[in-house]
């Protein structure tokens, strides 16, 4: 059992030593310009809606959001999001387009198999830790503050 | 007839008297788009569901032999066919169209030459006089089940592998004219402990190595026995590891005479990462592109090792490693048998 073990870990380093690694700096330059135009995207229309229809900087993150959001179901529908997103890597993964193509991606997948059980079942399914691990994080935190403030720390 | 430990030999020479070959869109821009016998310009195939699609690849596959040879459907006695999504379904689906005695069969994208080594042992044996034997896969619905949604942008590394949309078949026969199969070594399962679910071809190789080690033992044979030993989709990573393996056992394999239906499927253009992959590729490369060079008298004998590996996404979520297989078939060029 032993040399057996011993076989393998000498294959999978023989293995590891032939396998072409994932270009990490290049798709971090990548990532860096792709996410960074995103938000620049981001940031115009947040600037056009405080021009002209009246939003401030406080309440302009949900139609900007909405607008983003819009827009990755558009390229996700026509089948362009994947191929962006295998270019960027990160770049469009992290931003909230990453997540409405990660929700917009399933809801497709899954239209075969009815509204209920298909799109409804899992419409979520990629994206559904996020929201779980999200929620559970900023209530996390939020216990946090609402601790040093009652203590007078901050 | 057993020879060795795990290798049939076929005296009665099953033949190959038809094959055919379907493909999808992607294929049709690939490299041997000209040895498909028929190309859909559509993922979906006039279907609702990539599921459905997938059927009708096997079913106009299955439909094309079956032309080509000249018979009925009710001439065949059995159909051996497998593919890649839950309890075959789209394999079995077709069974259903095609109305003939069908037993399903599962070995990941080693189930091409599973089928054919199992059909040229009945037919071989006077259990059939005709036996169809086909695998098939569909990009889109292999994705579905084994990855992401297709639209999902997920960047993929440079190990991963493009599932091939495709669908081919094999006509069997105890007489008439074209390839004959002549030996097949069964594969055994073989675990070298790699879990990477994006690089098969690396957890596949040392399975193709196996196999292809045990026929060249089993029936005494140099690897320069065969004009091209082909494996079925190891990619370019899993097909540069089975070298350095056949290096380091001293088995004579060399670059030249060494192919991969992953690797001749697809332009260099096409971006696929470490190459093709899925039940389809081994079936319609060899099927279509290599049966047909040897048909025009390139090729005399090769040996095609399909290679699978026996992974679900639960086995992978559960952090298991990928077991794998790989079955090898020898075909040589014919002429006529008869019964």
């Amino acid at each position: 059992m032993t040399s057996n073990k011993q076989t393998n870990q000498d294959y999978q380093q023989f293995a590891k030593q032939r396998e072409t690694k994932r270009p990490v700096f290049k798709n971090c330059i990548r990532a860096f310009l792709i996410g960074g135009l995103i938000c620049a995207f981001g940031q115009l229309i947040s600037t056009f809606y405080i021009h002209f229809f009246h939003f401030t900087e406080q309440n302009v993150g949900n139609p900007t959001v909405a607008t983003l959001i819009f827009i990755t179901m558009l390229l996700t529908g026509f089948g362009a999001y994947d191929k962006l997103a295998q270019f960027a890597g990160a770049g469009s993964a992290v931003p909230v387009t990453g997540f409405g193509n990660a929700v917009i991606a399933a809801a497709i997948e899954h239209r075969t198999e009815g509204f209920v059980l298909g799109v409804g079942g899992n419409m979520f399914k990629l994206a559904g830790s996020v929201i779980l691990f999200g929620v559970f994080s900023a209530f996390v935190i939020a216990l946090i503050k609402t601790l040093l403030i009652q203590w007078g720390v901050i | 007839m057993l020879t060795g430990q795990r290798t049939w030999t076929f005296a009665n020479k099953p033949v190959i008297i038809s094959t055919g070959t379907v493909g999808g869109p992607f294929e049709a821009e690939g490299n041997i788009a000209e040895d498909f016998d028929l190309l859909h310009p559509d993922l979906y195939m006039e279907q609702d569901s990539f599921e459905k699609a997938h059927k009708v690849l096997l079913e106009k596959a299955a439909q094309q032999a079956i032309d080509k040879a000249g018979i009925t459907k009710d001439q065949i006695q059995f159909f051996l066919a497998g593919d890649l999504i839950n309890q075959i379904t789209p394999t079995s689906f077709s069974a259903k169209t095609l109305g003939t005695p069908y037993l399903g069969l599962f070995g990941a994208c080693s189930t091409s030459m599973a089928g054919l080594a199992l059909s040229a042992f009945l037919v071989n044996a006077s259990g059939a006089n005709y036996v169809l034997t086909g695998a098939s896969s569909h990009n889109a619905a292999v994705e579905k089940q084994f990855r992401y949604p297709t639209e999902y942008g997920g960047q993929k590394p440079p190990t991963a592998q493009w599932t091939v949309t495709g669908a081919g078949t094999a006509l069997l026969s105890n007489s008439g004219q074209g390839p004959v199969v002549t030996s097949a070594t069964i594969g055994k399962v073989i675990d070298m402990g790699l879990n990477d679910p994006f690089n098969m071809g690396g957890a596949m190789a040392p399975a193709a190595v196996d196999t292809i080690e045990a026929h060249l033992n089993d029936l005494n044979l140099e690897p320069s026995h065969y004009d091209l030993i082909i494996t079925g989709d190891l990619g370019n990573i899993g097909r540069q590891i089975s070298l350095d393996l056949f290096k380091k056992n001293g088995t004579n394999i060399h670059d030249e005479n060494y192919v991969d239906c992953g690797l001749t499927i697809y332009s260099k253009d096409q971006h696929v990462n470490a190459g093709a992959s899925g039940a389809g590729c081994s079936a319609v490369v060899t099927y279509g592109h290599f049966l047909n060079r040897m048909n025009r008298g390139e090729l005399n004998r090769i040996l095609v090792v399909a290679t699978g590996a026996l992974l679900s996404p639960l086995t992978t979520q559960q952090k298991e490693s990928i077991p794998c297989i790989a079955h090898a078939v020898a075909i040589e060029s014919g002429g006529e048998t008869t019964k």
